[in-house]
């Protein structure tokens, strides 16, 4: 019977790319709609802030120079990763990651909650050779970063861009993007006010790479490598609670 | 190859990269403050270039209607040579790459020459570069022999081909210049991702209008393979690279998904683009030139049925198992741990069917290097499929996972069965094409399989053995209730492994050099010999439709 109706469906074609079409569509389906509908996929964070201007564009570096193929920023709930490198990820962490960047592989360690780790001065001297801080280390050296100028004049676009897929920036954010990228970085300049008062006191305003006058690249992925983990406190939050 | 084109054809042909020069010209405009322009330079050279490639045979006189009596072969040959192309390039990076994990500084300090720019620059290499022209060369042969139709015209199979690697030159030359969208295996950024999508459905329609005018009554397994490969592949890449450009003029752009639906979203391309690309496309490579090599049918016409069905259905819900103990909800991971033992079971059925078919021929597999390369990528296929279903298990997985293990699994994928049923089906596939009675060494075919196999056994015992003491290190406690080694104590213990999987590499490289070497050397030999027209056999089936012209 089954042989029978088989080769029947080898006969057509139009009726062959068809069940092809139903018969794969099921399972993602089935995996993906569900977690855009079932609420608790993804926990409350009232706390949970967006990322800068200057973060983002630090993040953007991130992707472009291929960070994440060596580094995760998932920390599963396994014993021996939560006590490597803090409590493990929650889905809300990376709730506006526009891509996600939770990585597959670790060449190098999982920076989840790199945020607050080390110093400014540890990272640039890091970045620029991986191995004047870590002798064994197989990271490649990012000298350009200190070199290259932060390109700003887009930062706006991108806002709005990320607006448009669900994060949610304000017009003064948007409007401000650009002054608001050099004066996270510029502490003694008059944009420097302006950061934490759009997106909180507890943001991180400073010379990141050390020379305050000019905004480099090397600021942006500093200030981006030290707010890892610390967009919102749910995942300390829920580890004291069940510690208690 | 142009002088057989219909002077409507070469018209037609002019005409659309006319239209190509002309994006890449707005492109190169609206661009000019960011890389976007330079991507807009490189499609209107190319755009040029192929208007160049047309006129240089524009005049030639308008090919006989003898054509339409043969098969139309002439994408299928440049196919080959553009995919062995790709081989070599994407290998090399690949060395260079592993190298790097090894020793750190063997490179230059630019962003170009950074490990994470040049990663998938191999990757797309040899997945999109490599495996793509194989399959896109092979389906054009395979589809009008199990057919016995000749291809419906002879433009759309060059678009999909030329149009194919434009992407893939977009791809390449967008990740040294830090063009990204980072989702691993969908790199290109929202303008090359659109760009596929049109090459992608002139694909599938050049495909179904051909299996339309076809003189079998039946469609043949190989063409449901490359047919279920050509489907979900367009769903999965539009899918997976929905996003919102910050604006028409610029590369960058923010996906669509965040967070964990995006995680999901990427892993269920990810896992997909290796079953629909990196298997049903090669499983119907393999069910064409694996029996025609041995001279033998397909052991079960059955096991095909289940295999393939099985395959269809169940890799889509295998792509959870990346996200083991991640954020993503538990019943997940769960379902996707569960299809994945399951999918054991179709992907047996198909090696097993390959090896069965083989009875009776064992003493080809001896003699023949060509027939053993379609073998051992049996085998292989056999052998990471299994590890696939073992490593999706969670226990299994919260060892392996991040650890080099999967880079060793992903290895005895590509080089065990991917790249091994390739250069077994290219071997018997170019004397074919150039109509010479066999390659020109069979030697050298040989000692490229020896390569070959070396390099796989070196490359995915190395990467075993660092990614089970990786993941062991990382989660042995000492007598104190405390983590025993460091990160860095860790990867140290990496070095030796990433000196041997760099040797395994490029022992492979190797043989893909030799390969090429072989296949240019055999077209050599055929333009010396006098065309064996007399005598063909392999030719369409010559009632109606065949005859007509399908522009």
């Amino acid at each position: 019977m089954r042989e029978f109706f088989h080769r029947k469906l080898e006969r057509s074609a139009i009726g062959f790319v068809l069940a092809i079409i139903g018969v794969s569509a099921i399972g993602g389906f089935v995996e993906i709609a569900p977690l855009f509908t079932i609420g608790d996929t993804v926990e409350k964070a009232p706390d949970m802030r967006v990322y800068t201007p200057l973060e983002l564009a630090g993040r953007n570096i991130y992707i472009r120079e291929g960070c994440y193929a060596c580094h995760s920023q998932m920390i599963r709930t396994l014993r021996d990763e939560v006590e490597r490198y803090g409590p493990y990820s929650l889905a809300v962490e990376s709730k506006y990651d526009h891509p996600m960047l939770w990585g597959s592989k670790r060449t190098g360690p999982d920076i989840a909650r790199l945020g607050g780790k080390y110093s400014d001065a540890w990272h640039v001297a890091h970045l620029i050779n991986p191995r004047d801080v870590v002798p064994q280390s197989v990271m490649p050296r990012y000298g350009w970063l200190m070199r290259n100028e932060l390109k700003t004049e887009d930062l706006g676009r991108h806002l709005k861009a990320q607006r448009a897929v669900g994060v949610p920036y304000t017009d003064a954010q948007i409007a401000n993007a650009s002054s608001d990228a050099y004066g996270q970085a510029s502490p003694d300049s008059a944009f420097a006010s302006g950061v934490s008062e759009r997106y909180g006191d507890a943001t991180n305003v400073r010379a990141f790479d050390g020379e305050p006058g000019r905004l480099t690249e090397m600021d942006a992925v500093v200030a981006y490598l030290q707010v890892l983990g610390r967009l919102t406190d749910a995942a300390h939050k829920q580890a004291a609670t069940a510690e208690k | 190859m142009i002088a057989t084109l219909t002077v409507a054809e070469r018209q037609r042909a002019i005409a659309i990269s006319a239209v190509l020069a002309l994006c890449g010209l707005a492109m190169a405009i609206a661009g000019r403050e960011d890389l976007f322009g330079v991507h807009g330079a490189i499609v209107l050279i190319f755009g040029l270039g192929c208007i160049g490639l047309v006129m240089s045979s524009y005049f030639a006189p308008e090919p006989s209607d003898e054509r339409l009596k043969r098969y139309y072969d002439d994408p299928t040959r440049v196919g080959i040579v553009l995919s062995l192309g790709w081989a070599v390039v994407g290998m090399f990076f690949g060395v260079w790459v592993a190298a790097l994990l090894a020793w750190p500084d063997l490179t230059f300090d630019a962003g170009w020459a950074s490990f994470g720019r040049l990663r998938p620059v191999h990757t797309s290499g040899v997945i999109f570069g490599f495996g793509g022209n194989a399959l896109i060369a092979t389906s054009f042969h395979v589809l009008q022999r199990t057919t016995r139709a000749r291809l419906p015209d002879q433009f759309s199979p060059w678009f999909v081909l030329i149009g194919y690697n434009l992407f893939c030159v977009l791809a390449a030359s967008g990740y040294l210049m830090g063009i990204t969208q980072s989702k691993e295996y969908a790199e290109p950024e929202w303008y090359a991702d659109l760009w596929l999508v049109i090459v992608w459905v002139t694909y599938f329609l050049l495909y179904i209008r051909t299996l339309q005018r076809r003189k079998e009554p039946h469609i043949y397994v190989a063409n449901w393979y490359y047919m279920a490969f050509i489907l979900v592949v367009a769903v999965l890449h539009i899918v997976n690279n929905l996003a919102v450009p910050i604006s028409f003029g610029e590369a960058k752009s923010y996906s669509l998904f965040s967070g964990v639906q995006d995680a999901m979203t990427q892993w269920w391309y990810g896992h997909n683009a290796v079953a629909f690309f990196l298997t049903s496309g090669f499983l119907g490579m393999m069910y064409y030139y694996l029996p025609k090599r041995a001279g033998r049918p397909i052991y079960s016409y059955r096991l095909s049925i289940i295999s393939f069905w099985g395959i269809t259905f169940m890799y889509m819900w295998a792509g959870s198992h990346h996200l083991h103990y991640t954020a993503l909800p538990q019943w997940v991971q769960t379902l996707g741990m569960t299809f994945s033992v399951v999918l054991l079971v179709p992907s047996w059925a198909s090696a097993g069917n390959a090896l069965a078919t083989l009875n009776g021929a064992w003493g080809k597999v001896r003699d023949d290097a060509t027939l053993r390369f379609m073998m051992v990528a049996a085998v292989f296929y056999g052998l990471s499929t299994f590890e696939g279903s073992f490593m999706a298990i969670r226990a299994v997985n919260s060892l392996s996972h991040y650890t080099d293990w999967t880079v060793g699994h992903v290895h005895a994928g590509a080089l065990g069965w991917v790249a091994m049923i390739t250069f077994g089906s290219l071997y018997a596939l170019v004397p074919w094409m150039w109509k010479v009675e066999r390659m020109y060494s069979p030697k050298l075919i040989e000692v490229h399989f020896w390569f070959a196999l070396a390099g796989t056994v070196i490359y995915v015992f190395a990467m075993w053995n660092s990614g089970i003491i990786q993941g062991l290190m990382w989660r042995t406690y000492n007598d104190s209730g405390t983590l025993a080694y460091s990160f860095i104590d860790s990867l140290v213990a990496m070095h030796p492994y990433y000196i041997a999987r760099t040797v395994g590499g490029l022992l492979f490289l190797l043989g893909a050099i030799v390969a090429s070497y072989n296949v240019w050397m055999t077209i050599r030999m055929s333009r010396s010999q006098a065309a064996a027209g007399a005598g063909d056999t392999d030719l369409p089936a010559l009632q109606g439709a065949a005859l007509q012209a399908g522009e």
